[in-house]
């Protein structure tokens, strides 16, 4: 493999290479983020202060439904595939993904899907305004007729994520260089092993459930119509059969990032590899049977609540396990708090207090309370900003000198780490007092008491914003020059990513290295 | 060959933005013709013949690398693993539509029927309403009577209501079924001890039975719609009915096309060795997981139906 990047325009459209693929991951995830950023803030603004100001009800309701469906298909999900692209070959002494071309077709599908998403925007009635969790019937008999590309959008990017998951397995299995066996594999990997097993088995199920609602639209079923037969309460059950090992996709690969990155600058060796390992592995075991956890007050019968109630507190030990070796790795440490250890260090505190606002939501006769309101917007997003977010941040300023053999400006990244860190706790802090006091979530007018708290998120959403411009500038600033970077970039950092140059030559493990 | 490794990285590609091309072209295209608009078939059509297209270069394309010996063993492990993974996904989705029958028939039913704690919905909403399997009388023709919207079939498919089992079609799909299975793991081993002949004739019976079962599927859902008044928006039974035994049949659709393309690269070009025939291995396999898939449709959808 002796050439490097084809020129122009049809490098990116036609490259079968792992690193071309996942740079564009990443662009997209980045715009997808900037998208659905600017959906999040039209809502905080429309919430600085009671009463009806920028926009209309109906918009509102478009906006809180695409902000959520933008952000985990269109941000997170896309970014952690952007990581595995460019980390997984590397970190197993790969020459490529194990699917090459199918990889790019993963990819590109996704900007079609979510153009004729967006363009939903623009259609009449609007866009899909139900909820990301689109509950039957507000997204069956009381939905716009927009909600038709909505389903076929979500068919086109459950196949994207299913093919991208079926090629990361298969490069996982097969292609580990000699001596890299499953218990050497860095922690990254081995998330996403079980991540793209979680997306085979739920991506599926997603299908279904948008199927039955287009068959029930248009064909006259009665899958979610108590008038046939059927049940709204249905369509709750398969999509959150989907939907909790959903929100698993989305932070076991943040768990990995974290494990790469805490060990590196602590100077220690990660704390309790296997049993990090099984913990994750038990975690993608607990969240296929959880998912009622989701609709505590749809009424099922007590069997169900207490089930489904203890089945998700028992989550909570895995996940004590992990956080007790992150910090366990720190201990004692000769640590340094570059940029990517302090998107660390967040992450593990950030994380825990969304685990914990979790273990409450668990609870169901308390649920009966919290359901509904912005505790729970709290609690997701606790999990999702400072958790999913904050580790694709750190993995980018972590390994982008790798990437693009340059170093990026430590003073810039700092601040962007305090800005985007006191403007997500000051945004979504206050949610968890205001979802007490009774707040309903998805509702763009709200009683003149939570108007204090509404003023401190709305200010910090747009802190948390501006942050991500600095992001950005600091990112193209370090692709165009700066500091040149070692090949190892940090001090004695582990895994075969850092036995490459910087940056990583276009075609890495032609022939595989020899893993002692 | 671009690789000087052993693993074949593929040049450059032009298929994967053409199918995405071809793939969102169809959707879009479906979408449009579902919300009545005039150029949706048009698009679908367009985006179809893309579509197509750019999986029969793709295909061609593998098969030829693999006939140049380009596909080292552990690439073709890959592609094991990719068939592999496929198939489950596939489960998957057939499971959220066997979900919906259980959950429906243990749970919903009943509840709608005043039973657990539905005993409020059935009083207030559904008044009435008495639940059974199959679903003859909705909640809406219990309530509303004559002026019901969503009304049940006339007949089932159900084996309850057969007078014998050897003129119950739905038997005679599992025999031809479960034969399919016996003929095309009797063409593998006929390609394994390299009789051509064998393998051939094996395969293109398995072929005929594909068809054959189809064809038995298309004359059952014309007696349904035309005999039995069980179509599609028949309340909950039309819908698991024809949903699961629908998917089911597109599933026998794309196997047979990917057994028939098999029997025709044999007959035509001589393709597969004993030791070299992943494409016939995974279309078999595929075959094998819509039997499967058969035998639960059978048992939960007829037997039990």
């Amino acid at each position: 493999m002796a050439h490097g990047p084809a020129k122009g325009i049809t490098r990116w459209l036609y490259t079968t290479n792992h690193k071309d693929i996942g740079t564009m991951y990443l662009w997209f995830s980045f715009a997808m983020f900037l998208l659905g950023g600017v959906f999040a803030l039209v809502i905080r603004a429309e919430l600085f202060e009671p009463g009806l100001q920028i926009v209309e009800p109906e918009f509102f309701n478009q906006m809180t439904t695409m902000h959520g469906l933008v952000m985990v298909f269109g941000a997170v999900m896309p970014a952690f595939v952007g990581l595995a692209n460019w980390m997984v070959p590397m970190m197993i002494g790969a020459p490529d993904m194990a699917l090459p071309r199918m990889n790019n077709w993963s990819f590109w599908i996704l900007p079609f899907a979510f153009a004729m998403l967006a363009s939903t925007l623009f259609m009449e009635g609007g866009a899909p305004n139900f909820g990301w969790t689109f509950y039957a019937p507000l997204s069956t008999t009381y939905a716009p007729p927009s909600v038709t590309f909505f389903i076929f959008a979500v068919h086109i990017m459950g196949a994207s994520s299913i093919m991208g998951a079926i090629n990361i397995i298969a490069t996982i299995l097969n292609m580990r260089a000699p001596g890299m066996t499953m218990m050497k594999m860095p922690l990254f990997v081995w998330t996403w092993l079980i991540t793209a097993y979680l997306l085979i088995a739920v991506m599926p199920v997603l299908a279904g459930v948008v199927t039955m609602m287009l068959m029930d639209i248009h064909f006259g079923t009665s899958f979610f119509d108590a008038a046939g037969g059927g049940d709204p309460v249905l369509f709750q059950h398969v999509f959150w059969f989907f939907g909790h090992p959903e929100v698993y996709i989305m932070i076991l690969p943040a768990f990995g990032v974290v494990s790469q990155i805490i060990p590196t600058f602590a100077r220690k060796p990660l704390f309790g590899y296997a049993s990090m390992v099984y913990a994750t592995s038990s975690i993608a075991f607990l969240s296929f049977i959880v998912w009622a956890h989701h609709m505590f007050t749809v009424g099922m019968p007590v069997a169900g609540e207490l089930f489904f109630m203890y089945a998700t507190m028992l989550i909570a030990v895995p996940t004590g396990v992990k956080v007790f070796n992150w910090v366990t790795t720190m201990f004692k440490g000769s640590m340094t708090f570059e940029t990517p250890m302090l998107f660390s260090i967040a992450f593990v505190i950030l994380f825990t207090i969304g685990g914990f606002s979790g273990l409450m939501l668990a609870i169901a006769p308390a649920d009966f309370q919290y359901h509904d309101t912005y505790f729970v917007v709290a609690h997701f997003h606790y999990v999702l900003v400072p958790g999913a977010i904050f580790s694709i941040t750190a993995a980018v300023y972590y390994w982008l000198p790798k990437w693009c053999g340059n170093m990026y400006n430590e003073v810039m990244g700092k601040t962007h780490f305090w800005m985007a860190f006191i403007g997500l706790n000051l945004t979504f802090f206050p949610m968890h007092f205001v979802g007490l006091a009774g707040m309903p979530r998805r509702i763009p007018d709200y009683a003149l008491q939570f108007a204090d708290f509404n003023m401190y998120a709305s200010v910090g959403a747009f802190l948390f914003g501006a942050a991500q411009i600095l992001f950005l500038f600091n990112v193209i600033a370090t692709i165009r020059g700066g500091r040149k970077a070692t090949d190892e970039v940090w001090e004695n950092p582990e895994g075969l990513e850092w036995t490459v140059p910087s940056p990583a030559p276009y075609h890495t493990f032609s022939t595989p290295p020899d893993v002692k | 060959m671009s690789s000087e490794g052993t693993y074949y990285v593929p040049e450059q590609s032009k298929l994967p933005i053409f199918a995405s091309l071809g793939l969102f072209l169809t959707v879009f295209g479906a979408a449009n013709w579902l919300n009545g608009d005039d150029t949706g078939p048009t698009i679908l059509f367009c985006g179809g013949l893309v579509f197509a297209f750019v999986l029969w270069q793709w295909f061609s394309a593998v098969i030829s690398e693999n006939i140049r010996g380009m596909n080292s063993a552990q690439l073709k492990k890959s592609y094991v693993w990719g068939m592999g993974w496929f198939i489950f996904s596939e489960v998957m989705f057939f499971a959220a539509f066997f979900g919906a029958l259980f959950y429906v028939r243990a749970f919903a039913l009943p509840w709608l029927s005043g039973e657990g704690a539905g005993a409020a919905t059935n009083e207030i909403l559904w008044n009435g309403f008495e639940a059974s399997w199959p679903l003859m009388t909705t909640p809406d023709m219990a309530v509303n009577g004559d002026a019901a919207k969503v009304t049940g079939p006339e007949q089932s498919m159900s084996y309850g209501h057969v007078d014998s089992l050897w003129t119950w079609l739905p038997f005679w799909n599992t025999v031809i079924l479960m034969t399919s299975s016996v003929t095309v793991h009797l063409a593998h081993n006929g390609l394994k001890d390299d009789n051509r002949k064998a393998f051939n004739f094996w395969l293109g019976l398995t072929v005929a039975l594909g068809i054959i079962f189809l064809v038995l599927q298309v004359e059952e859902y014309i007696q349904a719609y035309t005999k039995m008044g069980l179509t599609l928006d028949t309340g909950i039974y039309g819908t698991t009915f024809f949903m699961l035994t629908g998917f089911h049949g597109a599933h026998v659709t794309l196997g047979t096309f990917m057994l028939l393309v098999m029997f025709l690269r044999s007959v035509r070009k001589g393709h597969f060795k004993h030791d070299d025939c992943f494409g016939f291995e995974a279309a078999s396999w595929y075959w094998h997981f819509v039997d499967v898939v058969w035998v639960g449709l059978f048992i939960f959808v007829y037997i039990l139906g």
